[in-house]
């Protein structure tokens, strides 16, 4: 009953997610035809400009558009990129391939420098290292990512000549060292950006669950204080963690945008960038689709994970 | 016989403004004797009881004093000393059973967890502990073994607390209000079980209440706590029959006794003064119907005579 319901939510997201999309996409100025052809769309007689119009399908009543993408997206059909000639899903999948693993391995660094500082932090509120801890999430939550990936390229670049997004870009099949060259610094700007919210709530969630009679339960037992550490407090400080980390890893999807385009990584920000720029309707709304497809399933990811890590949540 | 703990002159402050909350407490346990400590909520009784196992909270710290432990001050024991007793030679159990377990581990886990942070000559730990269980009356070890805390009741949950304490067969068991959170029918089977564990393994035991009622069948001798200090101690009999302290006394007048039902309970007027206000007058001279003026000047020193010691100007029972 719950998962029908969990079902349900999902499936409503969605839904409201798609039309939003498709209302917003046409209530821009503009469409395909002005955007290829620009000024020159002026000198085009009405008759031109019906015959493209039918030709690209934005001639009929929204509501028949609107059914006729669904029903080829819910078939697996993605549409057609007129720009580049392609099959949307063609696209979507070598897009979607960069995004996921800049996100994933943005996250897990995130993830590792986060809790590693936030651990570092609570051992001693308001000591020297929590000090230290707190102003380096503080300064990675206010260094903006454009910042930071412009600093390191053109340090890296000009100091030590060391730009591997200077070639082309390599999938981990084809090129796995190049491939992780070129992954590495972007991870790891989004890493910094990930790592200081879940640096301060892991900090905040462990001096919560420090003062827990558990915990001097664990101490009164005899149990050594780094197994106390990580087998009592952390382990009960996760849930905050987890909830925050899946947060993040939505954000990164959408945020990995600026990254993707400073270090010329073709993913699924770049390509839908492009794609609004171009008003490739099928290819805006079937990428925002998939996006939204991917975050409702880290939600449920999410939810799966409270489950493991609190026995008592149902 | 030597003493298996003596604590001298325990004071515990609030670390930040050295606000005294427990005052130059002393007292003894010898090897196999059951010690109730017996106050009022702030009354240090529970501080006193940390201090010794070193588990004080954040932001508390013993200012100064002794915690002996079979000779050896465990206050200048290292830390890995002293978390080797911990567990193994003297043992808790808390208040709250809902919240003194970890709510994320199997119960057997958390009992695993206590055989594994000391050396032991136990070989089958899985059936030892299924034992351990089975000597708290939980029917089924094997499914508590693997079960979460929060499957469990309050009284169910404080067996395995007591279970969990057993398990190394401690010298001291130390029992912060164990009954306090349970219903009056578990509560008693409680006490009945800890009585009868504490006879078959001939365990020390420092037992703190605020109920005089809970104690009197199950400890050998009493020690009376007021506002950080100790007032009065005494065996059973002493303190029940005949209390030399004004405040004992009006502790015993509140019990409700048998054949006194339907009657209403005496009660101490007034409210306990916080100890760091108290520090050299009587601190229960405000609310004592027999007080005079030496005893909001000056502060009556634990006196003892036998068995028996008290802080009092005009004890109870003694010709002036």
């Amino acid at each position: 009953m719950g998962f029908l319901k969990r079902l349900a939510s999902v499936l409503t997201t969605l839904f409201g997610i798609s039309v939003f999309v498709f209302v917003v996409l046409r209530v821009i100025p503009g469409d395909t035809i002005t955007s290829s052809l620009g000024i020159e769309t002026g000198v085009l007689t009405p008759e031109q400009i019906d015959t493209l119009r039918a030709y690209y399908g934005i001639d009929k009543p929204l509501v028949g558009q609107y059914l006729s993408w669904m029903a080829s997206f819910l078939s697996g059909d993605l549409g057609f990129s007129y720009s580049t000639g392609a099959p949307v899903w063609d696209l979507t999948k070598s897009a979607l391939l960069v995004t996921m693993q800049l996100a994933l391995f943005g996250t897990i660094l995130g993830v590792l420098i986060g809790i590693s500082i936030g651990m570092f932090s609570a051992r001693k509120p308001g000591s020297a290292r929590d000090f230290l801890g707190q102003f380096f999430g503080l300064l990675a939550l206010a260094i903006p990512g454009f910042v930071l990936s412009t600093t390191i390229v053109t340090v890296m670049a000009n100091k030590f000549q060391y730009f591997p997004n200077g070639y082309e870009y390599m999938t981990p099949f084809e090129d796995l060292s190049m491939n992780l060259q070129q992954m590495l610094f972007p991870s790891l700007v989004l890493g910094i950006a990930v790592a200081a919210p879940i640096m301060r709530t892991t900090r905040s969630a462990l001096l919560e669950t420090v003062d827990k009679d558990f915990v001097r339960t664990a101490y009164g037992k005899g149990v050594k204080p780094r197994i106390v550490r990580l087998r009592h407090v952390l382990r009960n400080s996760l849930i905050p963690i987890v909830t925050m980390t899946g947060i993040q890893f939505g954000y990164l999807l959408g945020g990995a945008v600026i990254v993707e385009k400073i270090f010329a990584l073709p993913g699924m920000g770049r390509q839908i960038l492009d794609a609004i720029n171009k008003r490739e309707y099928a290819t805006v709304q079937s990428s925002i689709m998939v996006f939204a497809i991917l975050f409702v399933t880290i939600n449920l990811i999410t939810d799966w994970v409270y489950r493991k890590v609190d026995p008592r949540i149902k | 016989m030597t003493n298996l703990l003596e604590i001298k002159n325990l004071s515990v402050v609030i670390s930040e403004d050295k606000r005294v909350l427990v005052n130059d407490v002393s007292f003894e346990i010898k090897p196999g004797e059951a010690v109730g400590v017996v106050g009022e909520s702030g009354s240090g009784k529970t501080l006193s009881a940390l201090s010794i196992l070193g588990l004080l909270a954040r932001g508390l710290k013993i200012e100064s004093g002794e915690i002996r432990f079979k000779g050896a001050d465990l206050l200048k024991s290292s830390a890995e000393d002293l978390r080797s007793i911990r567990g193994k030679e003297i043992a808790m159990i808390y208040q709250d059973p809902m919240t003194a377990l970890n709510p994320v581990m199997k119960i057997g886990e958390q009992l695993q967890e206590v055989l594994d942070s000391h050396q032991h000559q136990i070989t089958d730990q899985k059936t030892h502990i299924l034992n351990g269980l089975a000597a708290v009356g939980i029917a089924d070890p094997n499914r508590a073994f693997d079960s979460y805390p929060h499957e469990f009741s309050g009284g169910m949950r404080q067996r395995v607390m007591i279970a969990m304490s057993l398990l190394l067969s401690p010298e001291l068991l130390i029992a912060d209000e164990p009954t306090t959170a349970l219903d009056v029918t578990i509560q008693r089977q409680i006490l009945a079980l800890v009585a009868k564990e504490r006879k078959r393994r001939n365990m020390s035991m420092l037992w703190i209440t605020h109920d005089l009622g809970v104690v009197a069948n199950l400890v050998d001798r009493v020690i009376v706590m007021y506002a950080g200090r100790v007032v009065e101690t005494g065996t059973v009999d002493e303190i029940f029959k005949a209390p030399k302290h004004p405040y004992t006394a009006g502790l015993l007048a509140s019990l409700p006794a048998a054949g006194r039902d339907r009657e209403r309970l005496e009660s101490i007027p007034g409210v306990p003064p916080k100890p760091w206000q108290v520090l050299n007058t009587c601190a229960f001279a405000p609310r004592c119907k027999e007080a005079r003026d030496i005893c909001s000047s000056h502060r009556p020193e634990l006196t003892s005579n036998e068995s028996s010691s008290v802080a009092c100007f005009f004890p109870l029972g003694v010709k002036q």
